[in-house]
């Protein structure tokens, strides 16, 4: 499979179906996996990375799970396109950096990636669409037994799956749900809710990297705790809490609807009459528009888009897709111009 | 600039926050800043846990005392405490008992009740150990000079490159 093809292609976590996708984007779950008595990727030389990876993908090829995968090393790719794969959410902003041992793994449908060499020797990460951390915790969890026989990990029957970072031993999980807010958003009781969010020790962060915090009404929810209780349990207090959230984004989205249909309505279709028309336009801009016409699909105010394509959108107007679709570099007020164009060819405009 | 939470207000306090992996910007108006500090308190106590700040005068007299060392990866338990990430898997029991109060302080518990690794092979981290082992080992026969045994040492490296050729 080649980085070529993966630009026009949308990962299963995109189609926009699953429960409650409406409101929930898509679930995920991360485990750190570590080679026992060998040094962490910090602290280890580029020989030893190397004999790392070469072990790692020594017990990959004999699973029958990642047969249709491709492997990535970090140092035979350029700048683009390591930007590009941090766009999609298969790996890290850390992870394109000092590239020495550096992998990535990423499966046809990028339902599972492996990060190899990051701060951990492995971070496994299962993404699907919609609300459904029970489906991503089986893929999962099932690819890393059939890890565990083929590489000996890091574990103390004490403490656990022993990872580079404290905050991750013990389960080394992290399940996380990407929910869009834009009417906890509006009607201002967003920060209410991430403060409360915050106070049970769960995180919460933007879906856009560095520097744009929550753009988009989007919201990563993830545990922070992995020690002291089973992964079942994590994921369970994670879903009693989205459940809460998604509640209360619904009951704003009736409230909005019950205030003034109109008006609503007016911004919601001149959202989707700039994306339509626009032929300069900035990310910034962009998502936030993308995100008025998401909730309209959503409340059923608009019906003639498919909520897969507005999701698509929410990554292709990245700067590395864009520069990956043109083939080439682009500068930032090109980038503007040939975001403005690809969006009207996805929404039919002029 | 405004701020990006109200965007009303001028943002004149500016965070970087860390949470999970990504590091994020954010500029805050004073009013929101406040809000903020409510937030931020509990990730920053994570922070300063971890690099130790909040008993780093207790720690600097200590440190004389007591060099905690990982007999397997050589860190040290201060430099634990400066970069907050462990060296490799022996750092744990090199360091039992000041990460069994850490960890309990992060998670509010110190013992894993999640699931266990089903088979612990040998095979693939033995032949890696033996690798890197037998690598090292020429590296210091070369500058020992000892050409004898790093012929030998670069046959016996050799014949296992090719057994795994072979697999692959
Ligand atoms: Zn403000
Ligand atoms: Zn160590």
């Amino acid at each position: 499979m080649n980085l070529e093809d993966l630009i026009h292609h949308t990962g299963e976590w995109l189609r926009g179906t699953g429960p409650n996708s409406n409101i929930v984007m898509s679930s995920r779950i991360r485990l750190a996996r570590n080679i026992e008595k060998v040094p962490f990727p910090s602290r280890a030389s580029k020989e030893v990375l190397i004999e790392i990876l070469h072990a790692i993908e020594e017990a990959i090829s004999q699973i029958d799970y990642f047969k249709d995968s491709t492997l990535y090393r970090m140092s035979d790719l350029d700048n683009i396109d390591k930007q590009f794969l941090v766009e999609r959410h298969l790996m890290s902003h850390e992870h394109a950096s000092h590239t020495d041992g550096k992998a990535l793994l990423i499966s046809k449908e990028e339902v599972l990636s492996v990060m190899v060499n990051e701060e951990d020797h492995m971070r496994i990460q299962v993404m699907q669409s919609g609300f459904n951390l029970e489906k991503t915790w089986k893929i999962i969890n099932a690819i890393d037994d059939k890890l565990s026989k083929k590489l000996r990990f890091a574990f103390s029957s004490n403490w656990g799956y022993l990872t580079a970072c404290p905050t991750n031993t013990g389960t080394a999980m992290r399940g996380s749900v990407m929910l869009h807010l834009p009417a906890l958003v509006m009607t201002k009781q967003i920060n209410k809710v991430l403060s409360a969010i915050a106070k049970l020790s769960f995180a919460s962060r933007g879906f856009y990297g560095e520097g744009t915090q929550a753009k988009g009404n989007i919201y990563q929810i993830s545990n922070q705790v992995s020690l002291g209780h089973s992964e079942e349990d994590i994921l369970q207090n994670i879903n009693g809490l989205i459940r809460q959230v998604i509640e209360q984004e619904e009951q704003a989205r009736q409230a909005l609807l019950l205030q003034n249909k109109h008006m609503l309505a007016d911004k919601i279709f001149r959202s989707l009459g700039v994306l339509k028309n626009a032929h300069i336009i900035s990310s910034q801009e962009t998502i936030e528009l993308l995100s008025m016409v998401r909730m309209g699909i959503d409340l059923g105010i608009i019906d003639s888009i498919d909520r897969q394509v507005i999701n698509t959108l929410f990554i292709m107007i990245q700067p590395a897709h864009l520069q990956k679709i043109e083939g080439k570099r682009l500068t930032v007020s090109a980038r503007d111009v040939k975001r403005a164009s690809v969006i009207r060819e996805k929404l039919g405009g002029f | 600039m405004i701020c990006d939470v109200c965007g009303k207000k001028k943002a004149t306090v500016h965070l970087t926050e860390i949470v999970d992996e990504q590091m994020s910007e954010l500029h805050l108006c004073e009013d929101c800043a406040r809000q903020k500090s409510v937030q931020m308190e509990q990730q920053f106590g994570l922070a300063d846990l971890l690099a130790g700040l909040s008993d780093f005068g207790k720690q600097v007299k200590n440190y004389e005392k007591i060099k905690l060392l990982c007999g397997t990866c050589g860190l040290n338990y201060n430099d634990f405490k400066k970069v907050g990430r462990l060296g490799c898997s022996e750092c744990y029991p090199s360091f039992k008992d000041n990460l069994s109060t850490l960890l309990k302080k992060i998670h509010g518990s110190n013992r894993h009740l999640g699931k266990t690794p089903l088979t612990r092979s040998k095979s693939t981290k033995q032949k890696m150990e033996t690798m890197i082992d037998l690598k090292e080992r020429l590296q210091g026969a070369i500058a020992r000079e000892d050409f004898e045994q790093a012929a030998e040492l670069r046959d016996k490296i050799h014949s296992l490159e090719k057994k795994k050729e072979k697999k692959e």
